[in-house]
């Protein structure tokens, strides 16, 4: 049986085999983004001591459905005097990028769609590349609200990729590779071998420059709606909205799996080299205490969840002291410790740098 | 035709328009969008030469911040098109001049010996072009990498102290001073007399 399907599989074109592995990372990303909308409801229904949405089918588990048959169904309203192609054009540039970067995302050891060797540089480059749907849907929009929006959210993306950059440098020194395959490769070992203990300041610059990225709250000053009622989306309806939403949800979760993978080892087991081998040669227990991708998916969870927990604890900056936690904490921070960490490397501390 | 030549001419053919695009067109946000869709072009270009590092360090560099900072310029602006089309006319032979002494200058580079060397053969699977940069940036070019470096902090430090000015009039507060305050720097008790009825 297995021996047939593989020789099916080698049979395919390449296109087909590309077309398909595409389709295996795409699909269960935007269910996973549906039902992150749900969560987000619901988790904060509960710290809010409400109960969220419940109504639609068995606890409220097909609400994000609805919702997506709602907005397919909406209209989508241009604004007059708007730039008509740009509006068009915006959500797509909002999604491409946030989908295009899953193809550097491994999500075990091998499985990967494009094994690049500067996948890291790739990712950075991609995620640059997304603020430009939120830019010219900000101005193509022809209204105040939205085109102050979009200026806030250019300058806040622009200064906080300095500081993830320099978080991700940080990573390069340790793992000594661009690759994303090969950086978690080298936390093999144990819970110690993880970037997170050495990396520590960098791991945290690294998370809160992810949220700030994402334009997520408490950096949500590109939507506010205190103060500019939704922002750079505020002129869109139906399934062009729908698609920033996604962009936004897709690239939250990429942010997620992004830190698993860089500093808490991917899909690596934290019983590495704590339990006897013996442990992982059991039938199921092995398979489940042993790595693999159920670890990266757990720990893309946990930092998905603390996107949602931010959103329901904390207020939201103001804009002047988002810029200033940008420029004047986050970068000098990450500056000191590629310093230490370039002493680090070259007196080859151990066990991560030996 | 190879899928790789269809790529290259497909790439070609958007990069030339684009960049025609964006000389041509009255909208300056249009033109600089074009902009973006040519340094991407290029980047696919400089992919497909092997030389991904490059490639993908344009898009980074230049579509994702430099561009950025441009359209965020271009978007505050409000450009009077009739305006800027005013002296077309008058400065036509100005603007001839210049773009025929580009042009030579142009030809005399493509043309010079220098450049005409042997295109290089297809490189390995295994091989890195970034560990190839590097290796040659931090060994053999380490100092004018390190003197470029210095020259952009200077010009950096230049362009912020030309532009810093204190303002006594602008309101600002310190994050620092706003978490120390105390009550008994704020609130003050005065005891006073009953006034009388």
């Amino acid at each position: 049986m297995q021996q047939a399907m593989m020789e099916f599989w080698d049979g395919l074109p390449v296109i087909m085999q590309i077309m398909t592995k595409i389709m295996m990372i795409v699909g269960p990303l935007l269910l996973v983004v549906a039902y992150t909308t749900f969560a987000e409801r619901k988790v904060i229904g509960y710290m809010q001591v409400r109960v969220g949405p419940n109504r639609v089918g068995p606890r409220g588990w097909l609400q994000p459905i609805a919702d997506s048959l709602k907005l397919l169904l909406k209209e989508v309203i241009i604004p007059t005097n708007s730039d008509k192609y740009l509006f068009l054009i915006a959500p797509v540039l909002a999604i491409a990028p946030a989908l295009a970067v899953w193809a550097v995302i491994p999500f075990d050891d091998g499985m990967v769609l494009a094994d690049i060797n500067a996948g890291l540089l790739y990712l950075l480059a991609l995620s640059s590349v997304g603020v430009y749907g939120i830019i010219i849907a900000g101005w193509a929009s022809n209204s105040r609200y939205a085109l102050l929006g979009g200026m806030r959210s250019a300058a806040q993306i622009v200064s906080y990729e300095i500081a993830m950059g320099f978080a991700l440098v940080g990573v390069v020194m340790a793992a000594g590779s661009l690759n994303l395959g090969e950086i978690v490769m080298a936390q093999q070992g144990s819970v110690y071998h993880w970037f997170l203990l050495p990396l520590f300041p960098l791991f945290l610059v690294y998370l809160i420059s992810g949220v700030a990225e994402t334009n997520r709250a408490p950096f949500d000053v590109a939507e506010g709606e205190s103060e500019i009622v939704a922002g750079f989306h505020v002129e869109y309806s139906g399934m062009a909205f729908a698609i920033f939403f996604l962009a936004e949800y897709a690239n939250m979760i990429l942010i997620s799996a992004l830190t698993a993978l860089l500093f808490l080892g991917g899909w690596l087991s934290p019983f590495e080299g704590i339990l006897p081998e013996s442990v992982f040669a059991l039938p199921v227990i092995g398979w489940l205490l042993g790595s693999g991708i159920h670890w990266l998916l757990i720990k893309t969870a946990f930092f998905l969840f603390c996107f949602l927990w931010f959103r329901a604890t904390f207020p939201r900056y103001r804009y002047d002291h988002i810029m200033r936690l940008g420029w004047k904490v986050l970068i000098p921070v990450t500056i000191l410790w590629l310093f230490v960490l370039g002493v680090a490397v070259a007196l080859g501390i151990g066990p991560w740098f030996a | 035709m190879s899928f790789e030549q269809f790529l290259f001419y497909f790439f070609s053919v958007v990069l030339v328009g684009a960049a025609v695009a964006m000389i041509t067109v009255r909208n300056p946000v249009h033109a600089a969008l074009f902009l973006v869709l040519a340094f991407f072009t290029s980047a696919a270009h400089w992919i497909m030469l092997e030389a991904e590092f490059l490639g993908i360090l344009l898009v980074l560099v230049y579509v994702g911040a430099v561009m950025v900072l441009f359209l965020f310029v271009v978007m505050m602006l409000d450009i009077n098109v009739a305006r800027v089309r005013e002296g077309f006319v008058r400065l036509l032979p100005v603007g001839l001049v210049v773009a025929v002494g580009m042009m030579v200058v142009m030809a005399m580079v493509v043309g010079a010996r220098v450049f005409q060397v042997e295109s290089p053969g297809r490189a390995d699977g295994d091989y890195s072009n970034t560990k190839a940069i590097g290796e040659l940036l931090y060994t053999e070019y380490v100092y004018p990498f390190e003197i470029a470096a210095v020259i952009l902090l200077v010009a950096i430090i230049a362009a912020i102290t030309l532009t810093l000015r204190r303002r006594p009039d602008s309101l600002y507060m310190d994050p620092a001073e706003q978490i120390k305050v105390q009550r008994k720097d704020r609130v003050r008790l005065i005891k006073m007399e009953a006034e009388k009825k």
